[in-house]
């Protein structure tokens, strides 16, 4: 399970990124066929290392003036809302085209194939907010990127953004239009 | 001797609690109503204006967490994608698993499916196979509760694997929920009810 993955290398490794490493599942031909997916309901059924991944982010974050976690649907609004909760943050959902009920701005990136988007509300920015972005994983980062987009377009200071997960190879560090990104985990 | 049986039927038809908790005002009043989403006619009941309030969202979650600490809750469910936003920290405070039930093909692994009706046709919702044992104590967790078909599709996933439904908890409920309802057998916990709002 664990032998496609493995920790930083640049940082001295915290004790606890091995028991994360080791409960994210790795699903083959998923979604389509090629695909190596990394499950991260298996690290959601341990509590210890559930526990552990959230405080790994707080320890990072807390005392940093972030007034804003963004966390990116659906899988970020697991990530995203403990570690808001713990450094006394707004949490915002970006969400999917057409979920949130308010007024909203749209965000459209690009897929493999076609287009995807990401919307937030108006008025959830305030002037002055310095904003963390968290999903549960990079690849492309073509969604970060579209998340990052939407926070400074309604007047944020995207500071940094947080994953559990890194696919490395692909890349998406340099699409976070020169934004800090911190893992726990990276998977080749 | 009349007035103690006038309050002792007061309390008994407020479920025993004497006087509102403090933090509900602030959650209740934290909650934006949107008219006419997604279609004419429904009053929506958005939760995001609450999740810009740190304080109010923190005690959402504490009310919820004091509810059920002694529980031996061993898992906690979360319906998406609302049910991820409160679930998961519920769960961290009490030291239990979090379960995504999740709609169709969002998931991974092997799933059970279980559909449910929608005013107009049918909607599914997916759990992985492996996430529960046999009896183990479930609590499901959603945003907001209507006409419960979400949360008994939820309910029904959960047993269908052996569990048990502790209780399903909601931030938010319309008014049937407010004193406590139950969903065929299983209790359901409202912290506030919905808001109304006449055009």
């Amino acid at each position: 399970m664990a032998a496609q993955i493995e920790e930083k290398k640049q940082d001295l490794k915290d004790p606890r990124i091995d028991g994360i490493a080791s409960s994210i599942r790795v699903v083959p031909n998923f979604p389509k066929p090629g695909i190596m997916f990394q499950d991260i309901t298996t690290l959601l059924l341990n509590p210890k290392a559930f526990k552990n991944t959230v405080d790994l982010f707080v320890e990072q974050y807390t005392g940093k003036d972030i007034s804003i976690v963004a966390g990116i649907e659906a899988r970020g609004f697991i990530f995203g809302p403990p570690i808001a909760l713990a450094i006394g943050a707004k949490f915002i959902p970006l969400r999917k085209p057409r979920k949130l009920p308010g007024e909203v701005i749209s965000e459209e990136y690009v897929l493999e194939y076609g287009t995807d988007c990401l919307e937030m509300h108006i008025g959830a920015v305030q002037p002055g907010d310095h904003a963390l972005v968290v999903d549960d994983l990079i690849a492309t980062g073509g969604t970060l990127c579209a998340a990052i987009n939407l926070l400074e377009r309604a007047g944020a200071k995207v500071v940094e953004c947080a994953c559990v997960i890194e696919l490395p190879e692909l890349k998406g560090r340099e699409r976070l239009k020169n934004k800090p990104l911190y893992v726990l985990v990276e998977s080749h | 001797m009349v007035e103690l049986e006038v309050m002792e039927k007061e309390k008994e038809k407020n479920g025993g609690v004497k006087k509102e908790d403090p933090r509900l005002r602030a959650i209740s009043s934290s909650i934006r109503v949107v008219p006419n989403f997604p279609k004419p006619g429904i009053m929506f009941n958005d939760i995001t204006t609450l999740l810009l309030r740190p304080k109010v969202f923190r005690d959402v979650i504490d009310m919820f967490v004091e509810r059920y600490k002694d529980m031996h809750i061993e898992a906690v469910a979360g319906i998406e994608a609302r049910g991820f936003i409160f679930g998961p920290s519920i769960a961290l405070a009490i030291g239990a698993k979090f379960i995504p039930l999740r709609k169709p093909n969002k998931l991974p692994g092997e799933v059970i499916s279980e559909k449910y009706e929608l005013e107009y046709g049918t909607d599914c919702l997916e759990m992985h196979v492996e996430a529960l044992e046999s009896k183990e104590r479930v609590l499901i967790v959603d945003d907001f509760v209507a006409t419960g078909g979400t949360l008994c599709a939820a309910i029904k996933l959960i047993e269908r694997s052996g569990a048990e439904v502790v209780e399903c908890a909601c931030l938010l409920g319309i008014a049937k929920f407010r004193d406590c309802c139950k969903l065929g057998e299983k209790p359901v916990h409202v912290l506030v009810e919905c808001l109304k709002y006449n055009l």
